[in-house]
């Protein structure tokens, strides 16, 4: 049994990021101003989280996406950017700012709890 | 629209209005309410109300549905824990069939701490590492020391009931040394499983693994994880008399009260978090255009129940943990998705 995969808790059963985990789906524009990325085994709770994220970068025309089919465990993101970026780095970054609020709402929950005013019963 | 009014829900008599939020980039009259964290830290907050053994219920002010919604969608469906997966009937005499009592036992809720164990993959046999084993072994007979005449099951027979609390953790490896502290067993120790009268007889292993919610609800480390909006009651112009006293029955107690101002009898509203949002006021034609009720779209008053497992305040922070645990895998799944189709070109 290797000794890394007790260390860290992973909460998600995943040894290694598959393969094929997210694509650029055919029709992606040259510049890669518009890019569809479809991403395997994710569904709203990224999606719908992510998008918001990415539609939060002032250089996103457009941001949408979908779950095509429900018995498909996919789920595609559409990005427009302006010509000042190209969608890969505006995911990116969407990805980076999803964390970093994850990251932030965190330590704030945690320093609440450590503050401990609020009722607390058996 | 107001500034103030931008984050609020407006209810009507017959319908929801400005549901959604525009809180993106340009989109309010070329007002630039972009995202930045900086500003995001000093915006948004957290506000615990009560926690118990079991349960929590915070605030949760100034962020985006899509991340409570977010959270809750990983409360129920995406926290690891323990549950009971494979049962190896051994015997079984009593009247719930194998299969029923086999999804009877898998609801059981396991007090182990998933932390501890390593994912069993389709390819993994069972370790010490991986998997709980227990030891399920009843049999029913006739209580002879019980009075003649007993018509009482519980008197009259031993083991007339299976309860959880019959379950033998059986430690293998060095799991009896990795919880010597706490030892394994069901959160709950009264949970009924079947029932056997003298003669039948259960005889079962039972093998745990780690899984989640979406894969099966008996995974699933909350019985329950929602929101609600804040509701927020507006009253535009002053409601006086023994209309204030009509006003306070249209809420539920403690939403509103009348106070005396000046010797005239006036509504006010008190505490809108107790307020169920009924729209019973907005039937009363002496209101009309005196109220508005309202929710704060960005204040979440989440509640979520434990089933016993993990501590409900450590629940929400795991919450957090497995959301960036997303956006790692996302984040080294699109440097590679990057790279395969240059690759291609």
């Amino acid at each position: 049994m290797d000794a890394t995969a007790a260390d860290a808790p992973n909460y998600i059963a995943l040894l290694e990021v598959p393969e094929e985990k997210m694509v650029v789906l055919p029709g992606a524009s040259d510049d890669l101003t518009s890019v569809t990325f479809c991403i395997k085994e994710e569904d709203h709770t990224l999606g719908n989280s992510l998008r918001w994220a990415i539609m939060q970068n002032a250089q996103v025309d457009f941001c949408g996406y979908s779950i095509p089919h429900p018995s498909e465990a996919k789920m595609n993101v559409r990005i427009q950017t302006t010509e000042q970026t190209n969608a890969v780095d505006a995911m990116d970054k969407g990805i980076d700012d999803l964390k970093s609020v994850c990251q932030l709402l965190k330590a704030r929950f945690q320093q609440r709890i450590r503050q401990g005013d609020y009722a607390r019963a058996a | 629209m107001a500034l103030a009014d931008r984050n609020r829900v407006v209810v009507l008599e017959d319908r929801v209005e400005n549901v959604s939020g525009a809180d993106f980039p340009m989109s309010i009259d070329g007002q630039d309410v972009a995202f930045n964290l900086e500003s995001f830290k000093d915006s948004f907050d957290i506000k615990i109300v009560h926690v118990t053994a079991t349960e929590i219920e915070f605030d949760l002010v100034g962020v985006d549905a899509s991340i409570a919604n977010a959270l809750r969608r990983i409360l129920i469906a995406e926290i690891p824990t323990m549950a009971i997966e494979k049962v190896y009937m051994i015997n079984n005499t009593g009247v719930v069939q194998d299969e029923v009592l086999a999804h009877r036992l898998g609801l059981l809720p396991i007090d182990a701490d998933p932390n501890e164990f390593q994912w069993k993959r389709a390819d993994s046999v069972p370790t010490d590492q991986n998997t709980i084993v227990f030891k399920l072994d009843v049999a029913c007979e006739v209580d002879r020391s019980a009075a003649a005449g007993e018509t009482d099951p519980k008197k009259k027979y031993i083991n007339s009931a299976v309860y959880s609390s019959h379950l033998v953790w059986d430690p293998k490896g060095d799991q009896e040394q990795r919880f010597a502290t706490k030892p394994i067993r069901p959160v709950h120790d009264d949970i009924l499983i079947t029932k056997l009268r003298p003669g039948q007889a259960v005889t079962c292993e039972l093998h745990c693994d780690k899984g989640v919610g979406k894969d099966h609800s008996k995974f699933s480390p909350v019985a329950t994880a929602s929101y609600r909006l804040l509701p927020e009651i507006q009253i535009l112009e002053d409601i006086t008399g023994d209309d204030a006293e009509l006003f306070r029955s249209c809420f539920p107690p403690g939403v509103v009260e009348v106070v005396e101002e000046q010797g005239v009898r006036k509504a006010r509203v008190v505490n809108p978090r107790k307020d169920t949002v009924s729209r019973e006021v907005l039937r009363h034609k002496q209101f009309e255009g005196k109220v508005r009720l309202t929710r704060v779209r960005d204040h979440f008053i989440f509640s979520v129940e434990s089933t016993g497992i993990i501590a409900p305040e450590e629940l929400v922070s795991k919450a957090l943990d497995v959301l960036m645990e997303k956006c790692d895998i996302a984040k080294a799944a699109l440097a590679r998705a990057v790279k395969s189709s240059e690759e291609d070109e």
